[in-house]
């Protein structure tokens, strides 16, 4: 169980993980459709 | 003699090219070759029409009228001309917009799919899951429980260490939770709304994507570890044949010898992988949208290798608009990952309900020896050879 468990935790790890990773990426749809002197987030 | 002869001749070539006109292209001068009535009615019974008569009336801009004369300024094509090379995808556009969609201002693929995905995608996609479930239920109640024959002897054999179970779980719990937002995500429109309204479901949408698109790179990650640690295990051999002869010894008594893995197990691996892959890079596809652009690529491939045309599918289209490789990554996506969880819902039931002491191996790693002596008997003497040339002890008791 001690396997399924560190593998459950893991699932959690790499996906809070990846959001952070891809959210810095530059693949969002404003990074990729808008051009610099766009300002959605403002 | 000579001149009758022309005569003749043209009057048939005339006759000829009369009839191909009949057989291909409908009569559509009462309209000045806009659509009739009965391209319209053929359309709605869903017969298909073929649009190259108004794709391809995008206007001239050879023939332009100059830009002082009337409609000059129209640079050759008519408002409905202009209109139409936007519907057919075909006009100039330019956007400040630098996304590869931002230039298709009408996407005519999208109906088609948006159909296909509410419709035959989730229909049939929901008769294959509840079917495998009604499939494993008549199953138990006609076998039951698949038991251990001998008497157990209270031994214990190591049949999958801690990295195989943690590369198992990543990919087994990883799956779990991509193929329930998956449906989710699928079924909102169409089931989860009426149910539940669209507030809750709201939540619950945004919830699933975040979790489908992030704990896809546990999946993947889970794939390639079950791929590395278990391929070599898995590669068809002569045991096969006589284990899939005898139905894995299912209905019969007695077992057929298997090694690791036996051939049922060996076909849910390969199944796992070919479709796990597939649904990794459609994913992959979808989670960078427009970036990675199969279809167009696939299709070309498939028209040129006659395949396309031996399924009876015609010729496949090369060009497409780029929203239109992503619904195709989507319908695949969605396709393949039902396959799998048909697939995998029979896993899930052998492993636990459906078979006595199946489920040891995944969760302490350890099987009861009469099990494996029963199951897989081959990789029983496999591993008490290794034993007694290192150890006297059996590994794990």
């Amino acid at each position: 169980m001690k396997a399924m468990m560190l593998a459950f935790l893991a699932v959690a790890v790499i996906a809070v993980g990846s959001n952070v990773v891809l959210k810095q990426a530059g693949f969002s749809s404003q990074d990729r459709t808008s051009s610099s002197s766009v300002r959605l987030d403002n | 003699m000579l001149r009758a002869l022309i005569a003749l001749l043209l009057t048939l070539s005339f006759i000829s090219t009369a009839n191909a006109q009949d057989a291909t292209t409908p009569d559509r001068s009462a309209t000045g070759g806009a659509q009739t009535l009965d391209d319209i009615l053929a359309r709605q019974r869903g017969e298909n029409v073929d649009n190259s008569f108004r794709s391809q009336a995008t206007g001239d801009p050879d023939s332009a009228a100059g830009m002082a004369e009337q409609l000059g300024t129209l640079g050759g094509a008519s408002d409905p001309e202009l209109w139409r090379a936007l519907r057919f995808d075909t006009a100039e556009v330019r956007a400040s917009n630098k996304g590869p969609a931002a230039t298709v201002l009408i996407q005519d693929g999208g109906m088609r799919w948006l159909r296909f995905r509410e419709g035959p995608l989730a229909t049939y996609g929901a008769y294959l899951l509840i079917g495998t479930l009604v499939l494993l239920a008549l199953f138990y109640l006609i076998r039951g429980r698949i038991t251990i024959d001998g008497e157990k002897t209270g031994h214990k054999i190591l049949r999958f260490k801690m990295i195989e179970r943690f590369g198992h779980w990543l990919l087994a719990g990883s799956f779990i939770l991509l193929g329930l937002t998956g449906l989710i995500s699928l079924f909102g429109r169409k089931v989860l709304i009426p149910a539940f309204g669209h507030e809750a479901f709201a939540f619950l949408a945004v919830g699933s994507k975040w979790v489908h698109n992030n704990v896809s790179w546990a999946f993947m990650l889970g794939l390639v570890m079950v791929f590395v640690m278990w391929v070599i295990h898995n590669l068809p051999d002569r045991t096969d044949i006589n284990w899939l002869l005898k139905g894995g010894g299912i209905f019969s008594k007695g077992h057929p010898p298997a090694k690791k893995f036996n051939a049922g197990q060996k076909m849910i691996f390969w199944s796992v992988i070919v479709l796990g892959t597939s649904i990794s890079v459609s994913g992959l596809s979808l989670l960078f949208p427009f970036e990675i652009n199969m279809f167009a690529a696939t299709f070309a491939k498939l028209n040129a290798l006659g395949i396309s045309g031996a399924l009876g599918l015609g010729e496949l289209r090369e060009v497409l608009a780029p929203h239109e490789e992503m619904q195709y990554a989507q319908l695949w996506h969605a396709m393949m990952s039902f396959l799998m969880m048909a697939v995998i819902l029979a896993h899930i039931y052998i492993g636990t309900v459906g078979m006595e002491g199946a489920a040891d191996a995944m969760t302490s790693g350890e099987v009861e020896e009469q099990w494996a002596r029963e199951h897989h008997s081959l990789w029983v003497e496999e591993v008490m050879d290794k034993n007694t040339g290192t150890s006297d002890t059996p590994p794990a008791q």
